[in-house]
């Protein structure tokens, strides 16, 4: 027997004293479902094979260790899958009895394997699609929502823009359904906050030759004129969820201006080199542990782990509507190395959170910003707000 | 006569130094040691601490300064009035926070990376055990019967109360989101865990034998404060047992609470980002590292009152005054 574990056995037997042991195993599932895709910009964007994975794995881990004190134990499994698999392996997951299931899927196929989980009891974590949709007039009972949607990654931005006072902004987004939505989540957020759009182009996905050997000098050449005759304007908005054109606005405007949004200072729940509020030793943990920098999605992942690991430990469930249940309540609170509590919307199922505005090296500011106020919690000046939510299955 | 007078005067100078108590301030990001005269309140000197140094307190005899030099992977320990470096101790990885026994043997050490807590013998300088505990251990705490440390896991959310004769876990307590620091009152019959997340201390009260019992819970709240930057995160009690002091964080505010009756009786406005606080031995001040404004705000204990600021070095984290 290993003498380390010997201390840890012994916590086990004398932990009865004070905290309840209550023996259980909780099952969870990440299913992924990997899209056809052309390559990012940038290479530091490509995507690793364990994308959301690792972020279970550290999940598993600080799970397992809490639990080790109170007789809990923690197995995720992890499935990768084309989209034509997609249902098949919900229905294995469903099969195996896993009925906490964490999807990292864009928007219609969260909304038919959420389906397909509901009918087997199953509570589902989004932990990637964007759709604000999702949160309101598609909002479903089973689904709670760790990745932020569109509407709060646009308010993040747009309240940084306000607080600096760039108040008018020429939008450029791109023509792919995800860069339109995203383009209209901006568009709300000026009218929100009160900025002004001067200038809103689409910039035309065409198919064009991404990283080629001497790509930079058609962007060099080709951006200016693209962006040129703009009305006067602070700040570009980028809204270019396909990733074919935000990366290389900034330096190769018509009009030397600072570029947010899918360029420049980008909105992130995570970056490797996220430091405030502790997070250096949630980098230094992942890093140890996979071996490379953490991204958005495997933080999402860690998150939603979390969030089963807090009802189990502090409410002694694991059981999906309990779950549920306790993530939506005023009791529920979790440290997320943002400096503040995160807690869910309980009309939408939208975890509240802060937003990292990052520019590709470190943390530039995090939304919300001073000055937003809100009668619930500053958190909810991004996104959807009770009031104008068309979410019917919370209620 | 004269002569003798002056003579007399002269000494009294050049040993004055040597009776003025002083205080020692790790400086997270400036990774040095700023030594501040605790009677006229000016910095004596500034010197190299280690990288990233955090945690740090003396020995009982005050002679000398051991620091936890995270980024090192050790404790660093330094002669209090040459300021020499002295030989190090092993901690294990990422040391944050440590707890020195009062016979002064035995450290405590939490081992933020690893989920460990990690006891090592000053004297020979070798580890004497590795206790594992909740993920992040930061908060560390004795009982003044020196049979109980308390370990804070920040992740875990427990406070682990290890016993120092089998180095065993004997009781873990569920706290709020996020346990920063663990203190004992002198009697050992009560015990403080701060929250930062959470936003609370969550008492304790201490049987005979050490079991703790949770009694209550302590919220803040300033008109004027978003609720979220109420962060508690160091915490001291007066030996007397009837004052605890907060320091909240972002909020850059100190806490004064009733300890009997757990009432919030004021808050004290000192620098910005308030960590970690200790008392001058004598308890007349308490002072405040102030992690964004680079210095330390001194606290009149009898008037709760903040009397003075004075600049140290670059983010400092932790303070121990000796005589």
């Amino acid at each position: 027997m290993n003498l380390r574990l010997m201390p840890l056995l012994a916590a086990l037997i004398w932990c009865v004293s004070a905290v309840a042991v209550w023996a259980v195993d909780v099952k969870a599932a990440v299913l992924r479902i990997d899209y056809p895709s052309l390559l990012p910009i940038s290479r530091y964007d490509l995507m690793p094979e364990d994308l959301g994975f690792a972020g279970a794995a550290l999940g598993d881990e600080d799970n397992g260790t809490t639990g080790s004190f109170l007789g809990h134990n923690f197995e995720t499994v992890t499935v990768a899958v084309p989209p034509e698999a997609a249902d098949e392996a919900m229905d294995r997951i469903l099969d195996d009895g896993v009925q906490l299931i964490i999807l990292l899927a864009s928007a219609p196929d969260v909304l038919r394997l959420t389906d397909k989980a509901a009918e087997a009891g199953a509570l589902v974590f989004n932990a990637s699609a964007p759709d604000t949709d999702l949160r309101d007039a598609n909002c479903r009972e089973n689904l709670l929502h760790i990745a932020p949607s569109r509407a709060m990654k646009a308010d993040a931005v747009a309240q940084f823009a306000v607080w600096k006072k760039w108040d008018e902004w020429f939008l450029l987004a791109g023509s792919n359904p995800g860069d339109v939505k995203l383009g209209d989540a901006y568009r709300r957020a000026a009218a929100k906050f009160g900025a002004k759009i001067v200038e809103d182009r689409i910039f035309e996905d065409t198919g064009g030759s991404r990283r080629t050997d001497s790509g930079h000098v058609l962007v060099q050449r080709q951006l200016p004129l693209d962006t040129q005759d703009a009305r006067d304007h602070d700040v570009v908005m980028a809204a270019d969820e396909s990733d074919y054109f935000g990366r290389y606005l900034s330096y190769h405007l018509w009009s030397p201006r600072p570029v947010m949004g899918s360029g420049g200072l980008r909105p992130v729940t995570i970056h490797g080199a996220h430091e405030a509020w502790g997070a250096t030793q949630y980098q230094t943990r992942f890093e140890e542990l996979t071996g490379r920098y953490v991204r958005p999605e495997d933080y999402n992942v860690w998150l939603a782990l979390r969030v089963i690991g807090e009802a189990v430990t502090r409410a002694n469930t694991a059981d999906p509507v309990g779950v549920r249940d306790y993530a939506l309540s005023d009791e529920f609170e979790l440290a997320a190395f943002k400096g503040q509590k995160v807690t869910f919307r309980d009309w939408n199922g939208q975890l509240r959170q802060p937003i990292l505005l990052y520019d590709g090296s470190i943390t530039v500011s995090v939304s919300p910003q001073d000055g937003f106020l809100h009668q619930t919690s500053p958190l909810d000046t991004m996104g959807l707000d009770r009031a104008e939510s068309n979410c019917q299955a919370f209620e | 006569m004269k002569h003798l007078f002056l003579t007399a005067a002269l000494a009294a100078l050049t040993t004055g130094p040597a009776f003025a108590g002083k205080a020692f301030v790790s400086n997270e990001r400036g990774n040095t040691i700023t030594v501040v005269d605790t009677d006229s309140w000016e910095v004596i000197t500034e010197f190299p601490g280690g990288n990233r140094p955090r945690g740090i307190t003396v020995s009982p005899d005050g002679k000398k300064l051991y620091v936890c030099a995270s980024d090192d992977n050790i404790i660093r320990v330094f002669d209090t009035e040459t300021y020499e470096e002295l030989p190090s101790l092993p901690s294990g990885p990422d040391p944050e926070l440590f707890i020195l026994e009062p016979s002064g043997k035995r450290l405590y050490i939490a081992n933020e990376d690893d989920n460990l807590v990690t006891v090592t013998d000053t004297e020979t300088r070798t580890i004497l055990a590795e206790v594992p505990v909740g993920v992040e251990p930061e908060g560390m705490g004795m009982s003044p019967d020196a049979k109980f440390v308390v370990n804070t896991s920040e992740t875990t959310n427990m406070a682990h109360f290890i016993s120092t004769e089998d180095y065993t876990i004997k009781h873990n307590i569920l706290v709020d989101q996020r346990p920063r620091y663990a203190q004992y009152t002198a009697d050992g019959k009560r015990l403080f865990v701060t929250s930062e997340i959470g936003g609370t201390v969550s008492v304790m009260d201490i049987a005979e034998d050490g079991t703790p019992t949770v009694v209550g819970k302590i919220g803040f709240e300033v008109p004027g404060v978003q609720p979220e930057w109420l962060q508690p995160v160091g915490a001291k009690v007066t030996s007397d047992g009837k004052r605890l002091f907060v320091a909240l964080g972002p909020a850059n505010r100190v806490a004064v609470v009733d300890a009997q009756s757990l009432e919030v009786l004021d808050y004290i406005l000192v620098g910005q980002r308030v960590w970690q606080l200790d008392f001058t031995p004598d308890e007349k001040y308490l002072l405040t590292t102030n992690g964004n404004s680079n210095d330390i705000t001194i606290i009149d204990v009898a008037a709760e009152k903040a009397i003075k600021s004075v600049q140290v070095g670059q983010q400092p984290w932790g303070v121990v005054t000796i005589e």
